[in-house]
């Protein structure tokens, strides 16, 4: 229950770091909030030989929300998110799903770039950023990049990084007007990793679903984006007659379309059963929450 | 590469100047370096929340923080919670007096715990406390009773 051992560097730059982690070359590791690199060191899941340790990078410790997007630093943490009101007030999705991170203390800590870049399958930003068409920013040795989230994420605790590149933040764009956004998940216990979860967006004009977002977690893989059960319901109509056959059939193609895997904490048909009554769930709350009912 | 470092850390109001090994843990270091066992380990990765001190006015898990992230910070474990005058915290002083304890060994992450909520929240619904409480573990199960102590500070029941 102790870290082997690992040369470790506290850089005050980006630029700083990159050259740490081209140094290190594969054994190398960016530490942010720790709280998922920490537990899997002290178990010994992983040795990594070189940490480059990010916190003391003042340039990455920003949040900032402008008219078309909200941009956050690597060192943002989970609680940074739910104590702005600009957050919760733009990007309801994002903090109503922090809300579901883990414990106090963790989210005090644990960086929402870190939960992303981690990427495990029951994680809830991974889903937020993909349910919003957020993008990943990028630093590397070949300079800056910007990745959209489907692409960065790219199964199971993997993502699109290259050799010597760090995330060092994420874009999430405002929400459309009239768009209504959901959170729901079922673990066993408050803040234990969820047996599944589901992220909903409906943006609706004159009772009408102009766009769908449905992102399902806790599947196995990453996050998944159930296209058909979105494309299901984009350009229906959403009244109080129509919409529970509309959430229905989504669900249903969300049911069909996912893969879950089998573990001690659930069977595999669970999981998808709670795929589709969660999407329900998200679905009719976003509807309420997009004022077109 | 150094493989030991030079930290400088506040605890308790009490400035420490160490050299420690960099893959050392806040906790261990808390316990072992500055002799200060009121800090507990339980699991070591995140998950008990015993081992919860304040590190620059925030909770954190001393387990999943090195102590040479430490360098330079603020720290307060249970250690520190009684004043100048060594009078209980409230919250201890209600922990105390609801037998919000067993055996004892969550305590010290419960208090750190329910400290920072009252201040972020200072008049929470039992749900609130039952929320801020839920990555604390009690194997007595003696949740009732701390939840109690917790809502018995907030309505000012001990000061």
């Amino acid at each position: 229950m102790k870290p082997a051992w690992f040369d470790y560097h506290a850089p005050r730059s980006v630029d700083e770091a990159l050259h740490l982690l081209s140094n290190a070359g594969p054994d190398g590791r960016v530490l942010a909030g720790g709280q998922s690199l920490m537990p899997m060191l002290n178990c010994r899941i992983i040795s990594p030989s070189v940490l480059v340790d990010i916190n003391r990078i003042e340039e990455l410790a920003y949040l900032e929300t402008r008219p078309d997007s909200l941009i956050l630093g690597a060192l943002v943490r989970h609680a940074d998110l739910l104590r702005d009101p600009q957050v919760r007030a733009g990007w309801p999705l994002l903090a109503e799903a922090t809300a579901y991170v883990a414990h106090p203390a963790i989210r005090n800590r644990g960086t929402v770039c870190g939960s992303v870049s981690h990427n495990d399958p029951a994680a809830e930003q991974p889903s937020v950023l993909v349910t919003l068409d957020g993008t990943v920013l990028i630093a590397g040795p070949a300079g800056r990049r910007e990745l959209a989230a489907g692409d960065f994420l790219t199964g199971m605790m993997s993502n699109a990084l290259k050799p010597g590149e760090m995330v060092v933040g994420l874009r999430y764009p405002r929400p459309a007007v009239g768009t209504g956004a959901a959170f729901v998940e079922f673990a066993r216990r408050l803040g234990d990793f969820a047996l599944a979860g589901a992220a909903g967006t409906l943006t609706m004009r004159g009772g009408v679903c102009e766009k769908a977002r449905i992102t399902v977690v806790g599947m196995g893989g990453g996050p998944f984006r159930a296209r058909d059960a979105e494309a299901a319901l984009t350009g229906r109509s959403l009244d109080s007659t129509q919409c529970k056959n509309a959430f229905a059939e989504a669900a249903a193609k969300v049911v069909a379309a996912v893969d879950p895997a089998e573990d001690v904490h659930a069977s595999a048909s669970y999981r998808r059963h709670l795929a589709g009554v969660l999407t329900t769930r998200a679905l009719e709350t976003a509807l309420a929450r997009s004022g077109g009912v | 590469m150094a493989r030991e470092q030079r930290i400088k850390v506040t605890v308790n109001g009490r400035t420490y100047d160490k050299v420690v090994p960099v893959r050392l843990s806040l906790a261990d270091f808390i316990r072992e370096h500055l002799y200060l066992t009121g800090t507990h380990l339980g699991c070591e990765h995140g998950v008990c929340g015993a081992c919860t001190v304040s590190l620059n006015g925030r909770s954190a898990r001393s387990c999943l923080t090195l102590a040479v992230q430490a360098d330079g910070a603020e720290i307060v474990t249970i250690e520190g919670l009684r004043d100048r005058d060594g009078k209980r915290h409230p919250m201890q002083q209600a922990f105390h007096e609801k037998f919000a304890l067993q055996c004892g060994y969550c305590t010290p992450g419960m208090l750190i715990t329910a400290i920072e909520l009252l201040q972020e929240k200072p008049d929470p619904t039992e749900q609130d406390v039952r929320e801020a409480l839920s990555g604390n573990i009690c194997r007595c199960s003696g949740y009732q009773a701390i939840v109690e102590a917790v809502l018995a500070v907030a309505r000012k029941e001990f000061v």
